[in-house]
């Protein structure tokens, strides 16, 4: 089957990818960047496990075309640990509210939160639980994952308050 | 410093946030051969031929291997302890493929490719002519006269019948002004729906077979492979990575004896064979659907005379984990609510659905619903307290079970059903919503439950670990036991740091099992590891601090017995003052030119004890009657589980529990089509799992007992949770309405049949 390069930004670094045309953007990245953080429940849009944002929107990785990648944004868990390894407060507090359990859900849990804390007014619990519905996990009752969510928001609209 | 009851933060979390934690999936060569499994479009007959001219024409094919290929073994593959009395066993009735099919899906041919696309391609071009029987789904239908046989060996399908008896029943239920309360109540077939599915890779190193595998049970594993294909225990080693969830599917050997086979037909080459969320639902296990009938004698007191069960436990197609489950209900049927007089009569039944197996809490979700939704139908019909009526004739302290002989050692369930009551201010509201009318209503419910902590005396309880100093003072821990997302590796840590006199830092859990190096032990599964490992990993822990203390008692030139550890130091005994850090100890024992000791420990445990943990469930409930639709409103579980370990993981374990339990009572079952028994809802979409904003707020509650046969005085938590949610939101529904529904899940379809049955729905 046919090969095409692929050109994007992955975790802020310009990559060209040769791909198998038939490829999703996941095993794209899983097979040929090592991002194994993109985990795999369902492969077919279901369980989220693969999110990653594209230009900063959360996406099933798994049902997504590597060819669609083309000239896209992409960051992955391993993109949100700075170059010293550094890691950013909404996986600090993914491990602080005991959000994580057998965490193969974490990486796509973490990746769909973003947005959310990323919002300049604060959401409700009922709103972050929606936004999050597209992911699902079944260790956690997600009670401990809206924790974590909501304190990351709380505290990124204080610090950007001042 | 007590490190036991704080919340620690879990010693995993970092890997597992970062994206560093490695799965199985994570860790296969990309040069890896793939293999897919054939399954069965027919839930009864045999396959009579292939015809796999077409599958071997697709480019990249390696191997074909087909049920007339494989070794003519017939293999057991539940997680259970190895059983050296034969009449104890795990029934041998399946082949690595199996030509006579019992289940719609199940494993009758492999290809393996050089890639997944040819693997899946050649699959579908295999041909196969079936001889097919109709299919037997139900209980009803297996027991029949005249039903096909499903294994040659079990002619009437039953698997096993069991019963007991204690007291006279018969006489007791003679006694004059007894009430009796009779109740049908069934539960369905639900799937484990852990995130990360059935998966495995296997190739060949050193003459052994290895397989890497998202497993519970690494060393059962072991004895499986060994024992499908005659190959001895010491040539297979099975090695476990993290792995995303198992709740008991993975307490069952899925894709292992097969791939273990599969790398030898290909020279040992690696070979991935990971199933599909699809095949995960159709071809692996699922949680047994049981009926009960009770029956019931009460006193006017509100004490009970008698009673009387009979369970059907719907096994499918495969023996797996078997009549332990329904046993383990019928037992618990039993201890819940001890009486004079009591009998049980249940039976095992082979049908055409998938395998049932092993599912967080074995048995006891399935009665947990029928006895809890029962109590509510009796003080419905007695007029008396479903609260008093509970406290009256639950299980107390000493409790002695006349046939497992179980003891109960500690007790807080008095305590959880006070606390769950007036946290919900339940009494109150339950008088208040008696007599609703209008189209939405409130109603509370609440059902309490009793939970075996280990498997002893059924079977085998085996635990090792092994501690090994490094020379900074810090240590290495291997356990037998499994990390499975339950947070064990955390709480192993806790107990090993308190137990030596180290800080939590210094104890390195090596999380991942590798039976060649790993101690035995039997794996993650019942409630046990805090209770059975915890054990292991105490004894270790006090051998390894031993074994420091003596090194430094050598040093110091002092006896040993006048000193301790605190802190990462080594102290006088009742002084705080530092005579040597523990890492003075590590250099000096490993590098010492006149008395070098390697400082390691290892222990094992085999326990001879049980208890029981217990804990409530306390809801609230709006039932929109025209829209048979339930939405819950607040809810709480109050849990006595002894001394907890981690205040902030064991409330991660309830909410989990919790929301399993809520899918249990609300959402959760696999349909079938009654024509072919192909399982119609295989999926994520259309099998309704909870997510974030189908799920209330879930609050946790514990009652901390301090349990004497714990090691740090603690009790079973992983499962319980699960249990007394689906019969809360039953008897909730049924103080709203009035209406008792007896099957769960309590979904649209059903209210709407019972509404209209009771009146409510013109
Ligand atoms: S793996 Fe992509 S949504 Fe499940
Ligand atoms: S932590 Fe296991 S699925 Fe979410």
């Amino acid at each position: 089957m046919a090969n095409k390069d692929i050109h994007c930004i992955v975790n802020g670094k310009e990559r060209v990818f040769s791909v198998d045309v038939r490829s999703s953007l996941s095993d794209m990245l899983r097979g040929k960047a090592g991002l194994d953080s993109i985990k795999h429940g369902c492969d077919v849009g279901e369980c989220g496990a693969c999110t990653v944002l594209i230009d900063g929107r959360p996406f099933n990785s798994c049902i997504y075309m590597a060819i669609w990648a083309e000239g896209k944004t992409i960051l992955t868990l391993e993109g949100l640990s700075d170059t010293k390894g550094a890691i950013s407060d909404i996986q600090q507090a993914f491990i602080d509210e005991g959000a994580v359990q057998c965490g193969f859900c974490t990486p796509g849990f973490i990746m769909a939160s973003i947005p959310i804390i990323e919002k300049d007014s604060p959401s409700s619990r009922e709103e972050i639980r929606r936004q999050i519905s597209g992911n699902l996990c079944r260790c956690t009752g997600y009670e401990h994952i809206v924790d974590a969510i909501e304190k990351t928001q709380k505290k990124r609209i204080e610090q950007k308050k001042g | 410093m007590d490190i036991i009851g704080t919340s620690l933060k879990r010693v995993d979390a970092f890997d597992k946030v970062t994206g560093k934690a490695k799965y199985t999936d994570d860790l296969v060569s990309a040069h890896a051969l793939i293999a897919k499994v054939l399954h069965s479009t027919i839930a009864n007959g045999w396959v009579k031929e292939f015809d796999l001219s077409e599958a071997w024409k697709v480019k990249g094919v390696v191997d074909i291997v087909t049920c007339f290929d494989v070794p003519d073994i017939q293999f057991p593959t539940a997680g259970h302890p190895w059983s050296t009395d034969p009449k104890h066993q795990d029934i041998a009735d399946r082949k690595l493929l199996n030509a006579r099919v019992r289940c719609y899906a199940d494993d009758i041919a492999a290809v393996i490719a050089e890639d997944a696309i040819a693997a899946e391609e050649a699959v579908r071009k295999i041909k196969v002519t079936y001889e097919e029987y109709a299919p037997i789904l139900t209980v009803e239908d297996a027991m029949k006269e005249g039903a096909v046989a499903i294994h040659e060996e079990r002619p009437n399908n039953i698997v096993v019948k069991s019963t007991y008896e204690i007291g006279k029943f018969d006489e007791a239920i003679q006694e004059e002004g007894l009430i009796k309360v009779v109740g049908d109540y069934e539960t369905p077939v639900v799937s484990h729906c852990h995130i990360e599915s059935a998966n495995s890779f296997a190739y060949m190193e050193n003459d052994k077979i290895v397989v890497v595998s998202s497993t519970q049970i690494p060393h059962i594993v072991r004895r499986i492979c060994s024992q499908a294909f005659g190959v001895g225990f010491g040539k297979i080693r099975i090695i476990k990575p993290y792995i995303g969830g198992g709740f008991g599917n993975k307490q069952d050997a899925l894709t292992e004896p097969l791939n273990a086979f599969l790398t030898t037909r290909v020279g040992g080459r690696p070979v991935k064979l990971a199933y599909t969320r699809e095949e995960t639902f159709a071809s692996t296990r699922t949680r047994h659907a049981m009926q009960f009938h009770i029956e019931s004698y009460i006193r006017k007191d509100g004490s009970f005379a008698a009673r009387t069960i009979k369970a059907y436990s719907n096994q499918g197609g495969y023996a797996s984990h078997a009549h332990a489950l329904v046993a383990n209900a019928v037992n618990a049927f039993r201890m819940m609510y001890p009486v004079g007089a009591i009998k049980s009569e249940a039976y095992t039944v082979y049908t055409n659905l998938p395998t049932a197996g092993a599912m967080r809490a074995y048995g006891i979700p399935q009665i947990g619903f029928a006895l809890e939704a029962h109590v509510d139908d009796i003080a419905r019909q007695t007029g008396l307290d479903p609260i008093m009526l509970r406290k009256q004739n639950m299980m107390k302290l000493g409790y002695v079970d006349p046939i497992t002989t179980i003891t109960c050692h500690s007790t807080g369930l008095e305590e959880c059903i006070d606390r769950g009551e007036k946290y919900l201010d339940y009494s109150r509201k339950r008088l208040a919503y008696a007599s609703q009318s209008g189209p939405i209503r409130k109603g509370v419910g609440m059902a309490i439950f009793c939970y075996k902590t280990g498997v002893y005396p059924i079977s085998l309880e085996t635990s090792a670990c092994r501690m090994i100093l490094n020379q900074d003072g810090s240590l290495q821990m291997q356990i037998g036991a499994t990390e499975i997302g339950q947070g064990a590796d955390t709480v192993f840590a806790m107990m090993a740091a308190q137990t030596i006199g180290v800080t939590v830092d210094k104890v390195h859990v090596v999380s991942k099992q590798d039976t060649d190096v790993t101690p035995y032990d039997t794996g993650a599964y019942a409630s046990r590891q805090t209770y059975v490992s915890g054990m292991a990993v105490k004894k270790t822990a006090e051998s390894f601090r031993k074994k420091i203390l003596d090194f430094a008692g050598f040093m110091l030139k002092k006896d040993p017995w006048d000193l301790d550890i605190k802190d990462n130091n080594i102290v006088h005994t009742n002084k705080d003052e530092k005579l040597l850090s523990v890492a003075d100890v590590a250099i000096e024992s490993c590098y010492s030119l006149t008395n070098s000791t390697h400082i390691a420990a290892e222990e094992s445990h085999h326990c001879t004890d049980n208890t029981y943990a217990f804990g409530v469930c306390f809801t609230e409930v709006e039932v929109d009657i025209p829209m048979c639709q339930v939405k819950v409103l607040d809810i709480i579980n109050v849990h006595d589980s002894g001394k907890i370990i981690n205040m902030q993981t064991a409330r991660g374990q309830v909410h989990g529990g919790m929301s399993m339990g809520l899918g249990y009572g609300l959402y959760e079952h696999l349909k079938f089509d009654p024509k072919t028994g192909q399982m119609l809802n295989d999926n994520l979409l259309d099998y309704k799992l909870m997510t974030a904003i189908d799920t209330p707020e879930l609050h946790a509650d514990f009652v901390q007992t301090n349990d004497p046969t714990g090691p740090y005085g603690n009790k079973s938590l992983g499962e319980p949770p699960t249990i007394p949610v689906a019969p809360a939101i039953r008897n909730a529904v049924l103080n709203a309405t009035g209406v008792a529904i007896n099957a769960a899940p309590l979904h649209p379809q059903r209210m709407f049949e019972a509404f209209t049955g009771a009146g409510l729905i013109k």
